[in-house]
C-alpha cells in the first residue's frame, strides 16, 4: 500500500464551501487531517473608502445565513462612531428582538436540517437517507417544525429589519422602525407553539447526548478554553456584554474585559493552508491560546441564564460534567438547543414589552474615529473593528468571525476523528462522514470566515502524495 | 381655446398649450412617459433618452420635442419599451449600481425604472469602471459609481440654487461630473439643503449620515411604481 491523500470536497451540510484533506501513510494510518477554507471574502478591503453608515447594510452581505449578526455588530461599532454609548430602550430592544429572531432561525436551521440526519439515522447510515429529504420522509413532523421555526425567526427579522434577509433596520445610533401593534400581534399568536417546539427540540438534543454519552466522550472531545460575551452580572447575553475567557477547568483567563480593548487580549495567526486565520489568547500564545466559541462556550462560561426554562436546561447540561466545562464537540448540539429555547423565551418577553412601540428611535453624539462592535452570533463571538476618517469614510476594517475562532477546534476535531475512525481500515463514505459530523457540530459558516483581500498572499501549491511540491504559484 | 394644440399619444387625444414639450403635455394629461434626466422644475436636457417616443414614425426625446398639432406619438408600445429597456440596461452596466445595499434603494429612480420595465438583470456585460468618491464635503458626498450623467445636479444648482457647483467634463465613456473647485466638493458653496442634492435621481449625490433612515416598506417606490403619481392624476380626472 502506498501513501495517499483523501479529499472531502465539498464538506456538506455546512454553510459555505470548504474541504478536508486527510493524509495516510503507506500502512494506511492517518498522519494528518486538515480543514481548508477555500472561499475568499475580501469585505474588509472593499469597504475601505465607503461611508460608515453604509457599513451595517453592506457588510452583512458576506453571509446569507446570519447576516443579522454582521448587521448588528457593525451597527454597534457605528453607534460608537456617531458618539452614542447607549441606545434608546426602543432601539436596543428592537435590535435584541432582531437578534433573538436570528438566533432562533439559525439554530433551528442547523439542528433540523443540517445535523439531524446524522443524529436520527446514525453517522454511517446509508447516504441515500442520511439527508434532509430522508428526515422529511421518516420524520415529517420534525422536518416541518424545522421549516416553521426558521420561518418564524425570519418573520421576526422582517418585522425588525424590514426584510427577512439583508435588512436595513439598525442604523448608527439606533433603529429605523419600531414594532407595530399588527406586527407584534402576528408574532405573539405563534409564540406558544414555537416555545413548545423549542422545548421538544431541546429534549431531542439532550436525550441524544445523554443516550450516546460514551460516543460523545470519545468523538472529537478535547479540552479547550472558551470565550464569550458575558453580562456584567455573569448572565448569558447574546447581544451585549464584556469579554470572558475560561480555561479548560473553568478558571477565568480574563473577565469583564471591555471589548474595545479586544486586541490587547486576542491576536490572529496566519497559516499557509487556509484563508481562515487562527485567533488565540495573547497571554497564552499561539500554540495553546486557541479557544472555542459558540453555544458550547457560552453555556460553559456563563454563570447563569436569565430565562427560567433555559436556565433549568443549563443546569442539567452542566450536571453532566459536574459543573466543569463540557468539552464534547457533540455537546454543541445540546447547548445550541438550550440557546434556541432561551431565544424563544426572550422573544416572548420582548413581544410583551411596550417599549417596542416607542417612538424614540435614534440618538446622536460626538463623532469618534475608531470603534469595535461585538455580538454573540449563532456560531460564536463576532468581532467588528473599524476606523473612520474625518470625511466619514472607513479606512480600516478587521473582522474576527465566529467560525474563525473555531478554526483550531475544528481542525483538532477533524484530526482526532480521522485518526480514530479512518486509520488502518477500509475507508467508506460513512466513515468519512464522521469527519463531517465533527465539523458540523460547530455549525461553521465558511463563507464568513475567510480573511481580507490584500492582507494575505494567495498561494496555490500542487503536491504529490509524498508531500513534495510539484509546482507553486503565488501572488502578493 | 384657439391656441390649444391637439395631438395623440398611443391613440389617445392629448391637449397641450404652445411651448409645452410632448412630455409636459403628457404629464398634464396623466399619461406617463418614462424619464430619468427630465425633472419638472428643471429645463429640458434630452440626455438620458429614456423618454424616447416615436413622433410620426421618428424616434424623438419627448422631454425636448415640442408638442405640435396633429402629431402621432407612440409611447407605451413594445418597440418603445424595448428601446427604453435597452437604455436603462446600459445605464446599469456602465456604472457600478449595487441596489442591494445602496442607501438610495427604494427611493432611486433608476432602480424604480428597472422594476417598471421588468429588468431583472442586465443583458449587457458589466463594465465595472473605477470611479472615485468625493466625501470631502461635511454634509454631502458624491459617489460617481452611481452617476448616470443626467445632469440634474448641474441644472438644479444653476437654475434653482443659483450656484455654479457641478459641470460635465470629459467625452464619451470618460464623461463625468466634476465640481467647480480644485480639491473637491468641500471647496464649493454647495449646502446640504440645496436642490442640486435632492434632484439627483440615483445614489450619486447624497446627504451624509441619513442613509437607511426610512425602513424598507416605507420608501417611495416600495409603495407605488415610478410614474404612478402621474397616472393617478389621469385616473382621478376620469380620463
Amino acid at each position: 500500500m502506498t501513501a495517499k491523500k483523501i479529499i472531502i470536497e465539498p464538506v456538506t451540510r455546512v454553510e459555505g464551501h470548504g474541504k478536508v484533506t486527510i493524509h495516510l501513510d503507506d500502512k494506511g494510518q492517518v498522519t494528518d487531517a486538515k480543514l481548508h477554507i477555500v472561499e475568499f471574502r475580501g469585505f474588509e478591503r472593499f469597504i475601505q473608502g465607503r461611508p460608515f453608515w453604509e457599513v451595517p447594510v453592506t457588510i452583512q452581505r458576506l453571509c446569507g445565513i446570519c447576516p443579522v449578526s454582521h448587521h448588528l455588530a457593525a451597527a454597534k461599532a457605528m453607534d460608537l462612531i456617531v458618539g452614542v454609548d447607549k441606545l434608546t430602550p426602543t432601539a436596543e430592544k428592537m435590535r435584541r428582538l432582531m437578534h433573538y429572531g436570528q438566533m432562533f432561525q439559525s439554530h433551528a436551521l442547523h439542528f433540523f436540517h443540517l445535523c439531524s440526519p446524522d443524529l436520527l439515522f446514525g453517522f454511517d447510515a446509508d447516504v441515500g437517507i442520511r439527508n434532509v429529504v430522508g428526515v422529511a420522509a421518516k420524520y415529517p413532523e420534525l422536518a416541518v417544525q424545522g421549516v416553521m421555526m426558521r420561518r418564524y425567526g425570519q418573520e421576526i427579522i422582517k418585522a425588525t429589519a424590514g426584510k427577512k434577509i439583508h435588512g436595513t433596520g439598525a442604523i448608527p445610533g439606533g433603529i429605523n422602525k419600531n414594532l407595530s401593534i399588527a406586527e407584534r400581534d402576528a408574532l405573539l399568536k405563534e409564540i406558544d407553539q414555537q416555545m413548545a417546539w423549542s422545548k421538544a427540540a431541546l429534549k431531542i438534543a439532550k436525550d441524544y447526548t445523554v443516550d450516546h454519552l460514551e460516543l460523545a466522550k470519545a468523538f472529537a472531545s478535547f479540552e479547550s478554553s472558551h470565550l464569550t460575551l458575558i453580562r456584567e452580572d455573569g448572565a448569558m447575553d447574546l447581544y451585549h456584554g464584556n469579554l470572558r475567557a475560561i480555561d479548560k477547568d473553568g478558571n477565568r483567563i480574563f473577565d469583564q474585559v471591555n471589548y474595545q480593548q479586544y486586541a490587547d487580549y486576542i491576536a490572529e495567526e496566519v497559516r499557509d493552508y487556509s484563508y481562515m486565520e487562527f485567533p488565540f489568547i495573547r497571554s497564552i500564545g499561539p500554540e495553546n491560546g486557541w479557544y472555542r466559541v459558540g453555544p458550547l462556550a457560552r453555556v460553559n462560561a456563563c454563570d447563569f441564564i436569565d430565562t427560567p426554562l433555559a436556565e433549568a436546561a443549563r443546569k442539567e447540561f452542566m450536571a453532566v460534567t459536574g459543573g466543569k466545562p463540557n468539552h464534547l464537540s457533540l455537546g454543541y448540539h445540546w447547548a445550541r438547543m438550550i440557546e434556541l429555547l432561551h431565544s424563544a423565551e426572550k422573544i416572548q418577553m420582548l413581544l410583551n414589552d411596550p417599549d417596542l412601540q416607542g417612538e424614540d428611535l435614534v440618538l446622536k453624539g460626538e463623532r469618534r474615529g475608531e470603534a469595535v462592535g461585538l455580538i454573540e452570533a449563532p456560531r460564536g463571538t463576532l468581532f467588528h473593528h473599524y476606523k473612520v476618517n474625518e470625511n466619514d469614510q472607513v479606512t480600516m476594517c478587521n473582522l474576527i468571525v465566529s467560525t474563525t475562532s473555531n478554526n483550531e477546534p475544528m481542525n483538532r476535531a477533524v484530526s482526532s476523528v480521522a485518526k480514530k475512525y479512518l486509520s488502518g481500515v477500509e475507508i467508506t463514505e460513512g466513515l468519512l462522514n464522521h469527519v463531517e459530523v465533527a465539523i458540523r457540530a460547530y455549525d461553521p459558516c465558511l463563507s464568513c470566515a475567510t480573511h481580507a483581500l490584500g492582507r494575505m498572499p494567495l498561494e496555490v501549491s500542487v503536491l504529490d502524495c509524498a508531500g513534495n511540491v510539484l509546482s507553486r504559484k503565488a501572488t502578493n | 381655446m384657439s391656441d390649444e394644440i391637439k395631438f395623440s399619444i398611443d391613440g389617445v387625444e392629448i391637449k397641450a398649450i404652445p411651448g409645452q414639450t410632448i412630455l409636459q403635455a403628457a404629464d398634464a394629461a396623466g399619461v406617463y412617459i418614462p424619464r430619468l434626466c427630465a425633472h419638472r422644475q428643471l429645463s429640458p436636457h434630452g440626455s438620458c433618452r429614456v423618454c424616447t417616443v416615436k413622433v410620426n414614425g421618428r424616434p424623438q426625446a419627448a422631454c425636448t420635442q415640442p408638442a405640435a398639432p396633429g402629431i402621432i406619438v407612440e409611447n407605451n408600445t413594445d418597440e418603445m419599451k424595448a428601446v427604453r429597456t435597452s437604455i436603462v440596461d446600459m445605464l446599469f452596466v456602465e456604472g457600478n449600481h449595487f441596489c442591494m445595499f445602496c442607501e438610495k434603494s427604494g427611493n432611486c429612480e433608476l432602480q424604480a425604472m428597472a422594476y417598471r420595465l421588468g429588468i431583472a438583470a442586465p443583458q449587457h456585460e458589466y463594465l465595472f469602471p473605477s470611479r472615485p468618491l468625493d466625501a470631502s464635503h461635511p454634509e454631502v458626498f458624491i459617489d460617481r459609481n452611481r452617476c448616470i450623467l443626467c445632469g440634474r445636479c448641474v441644472r438644479a444648482a444653476k437654475e434653482l440654487d443659483n450656484k455654479n457647483v457641478f459641470q460635465f467634463v470629459g467625452r464619451g465613456i470618460h464623461k463625468h461630473i466634476a465640481v467647480n473647485a480644485e480639491h473637491g466638493l468641500s471647496e464649493t458653496d454647495l449646502a446640504g439643503v440645496d436642490r442640486a442634492v435632492s434632484a439627483c435621481p440615483v445614489g450619486a449625490i447624497l446627504r451624509k449620515r441619513v442613509g437607511y433612515s426610512i425602513p424598507v416598506g416605507e420608501r417611495l417606490y416600495d409603495k407605488q411604481p415610478i410614474g404612478s403619481d402621474i397616472e393617478a392624476d389621469r385616473s382621478s380626472a376620469g380620463k
